[in-house]
């Protein structure tokens, strides 16, 4: 029997809580029963923190019997991906490397959240360090997809979406350096969003791609994803690439979201859908017909460089994660190895025995690509593709609002289906690259099922700081359908 | 030997920490000698997740530093990561900056043992981090101290314009001077403060044909003398290398040595220079620095009259001796006080004087700045004039000197209270020196006769006075009376 309560979303939880007709600690009660049950199938988290969740449930409990104020998120049991450093327990990344590593400090995230009375119930499972698009590279444990689970749950915050498709939390944050919350939002029939880069601080966020990296939210709905990013986003000071106030404040994601975008324009890039499964491509179809009823204008666009973005995004998230990585050497923190006989020693052994098999692959690549000799042939030339995708992107949101694409060529594939060919797993990625490569904006929506009943995303993409508009249009399509009420039956 | 002449050629890099607060990405305190591992924290110690965040101040430094030594400011400059693997380098990577170093072009101008001056061409000045420290203690492991990591590190590369040992010490005393000077940094050479790796090689010249030997250099030398004595001995090594081996420079024979202080000599560390990769690339953390002509403005404000300019004016204008003027330069608060008291009317000889016998040498033992241990430099002043115009003798004046150093009273004030004020008053001394004369007929003979004796009975009488006034008489006024009456 489930408990009904985890059918809610998070503004009405929130609403309910901070009103005294839901106890916030029955909510995560309800949570770590549903963890109980499920979370051996589908293996969503890397850590859970029952006792602490409950004790800051009872506290959030305790201020509104008191009558006191308390924040966006009072009560709401959220999930975190375990790439994001907690004061409390360890933070992962998924990596074995990072095993036993326990931060001493909270990213940015989780102070908002906490601010925000947030219950943190537990750190999601995910690709080992971001790299890849299914959880599967993680480190410790396979996550399935809660509508089928022979299936991948996407990647890399497959985790964060298993839980909030699978009930297993009311919504999650995840981070996405090239559709690792989109994806997995799509493979999971959940709303994801990745913010401008800029808009959510990055202190804390392990970093993968330190220019492509950006936090957002994943929710059952387009309004939790609004109330998500009210509590997120906004300048931080630790992160010296955050956008601040003047150049671009933030706004209340939720006051205008019910509000249609009049004249709605949105473009379509006929030349980028085209590689995608018919099922995939008639969701789209369906979703043009929809916008077309609520009166919007669809056009066609051209984006000539999109067809470099794989490959320029591959040189360029590689070299980053090359440097990012370095770190991890056994010396200072994580897994050090037993059998150095000198320094040297100390550094490869720890990291061959640390790091699994794509974070390596991902290293060698970035390195080659750094070195000197190559630097002019890949990274150079990547940034200058990055140059031309970005004003792609600009020449495009000249003439419309928005644009709209699948968020991945195919549903949910099979575990173990692609883990080994990891051309095409990054392949998957195509049309979510693009974003993260001009830094714009992007959401995944639910927008129907293929003849498997796995769930297909459709993607947005908006001006950079237009997370508003692109919540509104979404909201838009939300409010026309129902396939975000539609909820997998965990076997 | 044979017909063989040589020429000396040293470039230097040099490392100057700059004497933030807080350190180059972080808020840690920079703190000398604080217990190990004491002041980090998640950024210095590259942390999963923490991210850096630009020192405004340091960069300003940086900045100021580079326009002191003629360099073109960068209008546009970034930071880079340069990546290598090492136990004191919590990142793996340090963040510098590449091939957009914020200064570059500029020139030091450095004092010869001539008198004149020479112009040392900089490449370049740019700003980074400073790695943690290896400690090895006995036993089979080393500890890391990561206090230092993240300091902020100026790094000056200068062309190799330099032509003797002598030139390059020239060169580090002068540029510790103007970073002193300028407040940009402490340059405690014993704190490590800066580092010099000169590179050093020779053209020989032997029978008309002309060779280069192989460039050396000489990693991480913290004081002057180790500086200069590391540069003889390469000079002379390489020589004597040349002479036995022929060997000349070739496309990747640099070689690197470190310098054995006990020994006094250099030790090969590198036969052939690694062909490092360090796969510099763009900082994703940071974002560029955009210096614009407010800003540029506003740290050009703070430059002042450099060390080297001020001391040859001191020499021209003043006439003061090319040493003292190099000891009131040597500190920006030392000449800032002479220049004040100079300015209120004291003899500039005078007052160079009263600060290098006293002045210094009181603050030195107090730890203090002289405008500390005095607050009032027009005192200095007065007290110059009192001993030109005879009030006070010279050592007395010494004595009122530091009479103002403990209770800043007036020179005057302190001249009365101490009964330093000479007897001047010719009438006054007229009768002390008759009597004088009276009780000594001897002495007096002696002087009138003339020849040998006279100057020693002369200066017997001299001394007779002073003492009836117990030193306070002007002795060039006893003189003239003395002169008058004696003939
Ligand atoms: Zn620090």
């Amino acid at each position: 029997m489930r408990n009904e309560l985890l059918d809610m979303g998070c503004r009405q939880l929130r609403d309910e809580i901070a009103a005294g007709q839901v106890k916030s600690v029955a909510a995560t009660e309800a949570v770590f029963e549903a963890v109980e049950k499920y979370e051996e199938t589908i293996g969503a988290y890397i850590s859970t923190f029952r006792k602490q969740a409950i004790a800051k449930a009872n506290e959030v409990d305790e201020k509104i019997t008191a009558g006191k104020k308390v924040g966006l998120l009072a009560g709401v049991p959220i999930a975190v991906k375990d790439n994001m450093c907690t004061a409390f327990g360890a933070t992962t990344c998924a990596s074995k490397i990072l095993e036993n590593f326990h931060a001493p400090y909270n990213a940015t995230v989780i102070e908002k959240l906490l601010a925000a009375d947030a219950v943190i119930v537990g750190k999601t499972n995910m690709d080992e360090f971001a790299m890849g698009s299914s959880t599967e590279t993680s480190g410790f444990r396979r996550t399935v997809n809660p509508w089928d689970t022979s299936r991948v749950p996407g990647g890399s915050s497959g985790g964060s979406a298993a839980a909030v498709a699978g009930r297993l939390c009311f919504a999650a944050l995840g981070s996405d350096t090239g559709g690792s919350i989109r994806q997995p939002a799509s493979f999971c029939g959940v709303v994801g969003l990745k913010p401008t880069y800029g808009r959510v601080s990055r202190y804390g966020l392990v970093a993968f791609g330190s220019s492509l990296d950006q936090i957002g939210p994943l929710t059952r709905t387009v309004g939790d994803c609004a109330l998500m990013m009210n509590v997120i986003a906004g300048y931080d000071q630790a992160d010296s690439t955050s956008v601040d106030e003047e150049t671009a404040p933030v706004c209340d994601y939720l006051e205008k979201l019910d509000e249609p975008i009049e004249n709605l324009k949105i473009a379509i890039v006929p030349q980028f859908n085209a590689g995608a499964d018919e099922q995939v491509q008639k969701a789209l179809r369906d979703a043009v017909g929809t916008y077309k009823e609520l009166g919007a204008e669809i056009i066609e666009v051209d984006m000539p460089h999109l067809d470099y973005a794989v490959a320029a995004y591959y040189v360029i998230a590689t070299a980053e994660a090359s440097s990012n990585l370095a770190r991890y050497d056994g010396v200072h923190y994580g897994h050090r190895t037993d059998n150095a006989s000198d320094y040297i020693e100390v550094y490869s052994k720890s990291r061959a025995e640390g790091f699994g098999k794509e974070v390596k692959r991902r290293i060698m690549l970035g390195t080659y690509t750094l070195s000197s000799g190559y630097y002019d042939a890949y990274y150079l030339k990547a940034l200058k593709v990055r140059n031309l995708i970005r004003s792609d992107f600009t020449d495009v949101f000249e003439k419309c609002d928005c644009i709209m694409t699948p968020v991945s060529p195919t549903t949910a594939f099979k575990l173990g289906e692609k883990v080994d060919d990891p051309l095409t797993m990054y392949l998957s990625d195509v049309y979510t690259i693009a974003a993260n490569l001009a830094g714009v904006p992007a959401i995944s929506i639910p927008c129907g099922f293929d003849e498997k009943e796995l769930p297909i995303g459709l993607q947005f993409l908006a001006p950079a700081f237009s997370e508003d508009r692109l919540l509104r249009i979404a909201r838009m399509f939300e409010k026309q359908t129902d396939w975000h009420k539609k909820k997998p039956v965990i076997s | 030997m044979g017909n063989l002449q040589y020429k000396v050629i040293v470039g230097l890099e040099i490392h100057v920490h700059l004497r933030t607060k807080s350190k180059m990405f972080c808020g840690c305190a920079l703190e000398y000698g604080a217990t190990a591992n004491s002041r980090v924290c998640p950024v210095c110690l590259g942390m999963p997740g923490s991210l850096p965040v630009m020192n405004k101040q340091a960069f300003e430094y940086a900045v100021l530093a580079a326009l002191a030594l003629n360099c073109k400011i960068a209008e546009f400059t970034k930071w880079d990561r340069k990546g290598y693997y090492y136990p004191d380098l919590p990142k793996n990577y340090q963040i510098s900056q590449y091939d957009l170093p914020l200064g570059t072009g500029g020139f030091i101008e450095i004092p010869l043992q001539s008198g004149q001056t020479k112009k040392i061409r900089i490449i370049r000045v740019h700003l980074e981090e400073d790695a943690g420290k290896n400690l090895h203690p006995a036993g089979n492991f080393s500890q890391i101290d990561l206090n230092r990591a993240g300091t902020p590190l100026l790094e000056i590369v200068t062309e190799p314009d330099m032509n003797s040992a002598a030139e390059v010490r020239a060169l580090a005393v002068e540029l510790q001077r103007i970073v002193r000077f300028l407040g940009v940094s402490v340059a405690d050479m014993q704190k490590g403060h800066m580092r010099f790796e000169p590179n050093i090689n020779l053209i020989i010249t032997r029978d008309g044909t002309e060779y280069k030997t192989p460039i050396a250099e000489i990693k991480n030398l913290n004081s002057f003398r180790a500086l200069e004595r590391s540069v003889d001995y390469e000079i002379q090594r390489q020589l004597d290398e040349f002479l036995q081996t022929g060997k000349v420079m070739e496309m990747g024979n640099k070689t690197t040595h470190g310098w054995d202080d006990e020994n006094q000599t250099t030790v090969l560390q590198r036969e052939k220079e690694e062909a490092h990769d360090y796969r510099y690339f763009p900082e994703p953390d940071l974002v560029p620095v955009v210096m614009n002509e407010r800003w540029l403005n506003e740290i050009k404000s703070k430059l002042c009259e450099l060390p080297l300019q001020k001391q040859m004016r001191y020499v021209s204008e003043y006439k003061l001796s090319d040493y003292d003027a190099g000891v009131l330069t040597a500190e920006r608060s030392t000449a800032e006080f002479f220049e004040r008291a100079v300015k209120k009317g004291g003899d500039p000889k005078r007052v160079c004087n009263l600060l290098t016998q006293v002045g210094l040498k009181l603050a030195n033992e107090a730890g203090c700045t002289l405008a500390e241990l005095i607050p009032a430099a027009e005192n200095v002043a007065e007290l110059a004039e009192m001993i030109d115009t005879g009030k006070v003798s010279a050592s007395a004046g010494n004595t009122i000197m530091r009479k103002m150093a403990e209770s800043g009273e007036k020179p005057q004030i302190i001249a009365e209270q101490l009964n330093l004020l000479q007897k001047s008053d010719a009438g006054e001394l007229e009768v002390i020196v008759d009597k004088v004369l009276e009780g000594n007929p001897k002495a007096v003979e002696d002087v009138k006769s003339g020849g040998k004796k006279s100057k020693k009975a002369r200066g017997f009488l001299l001394g007779q006075v002073m003492q009836k006034t117990s030193g306070r008489a002007n002795p060039k006024i006893i003189s003239e009376i003395l002169a008058e009456k004696l003939g």
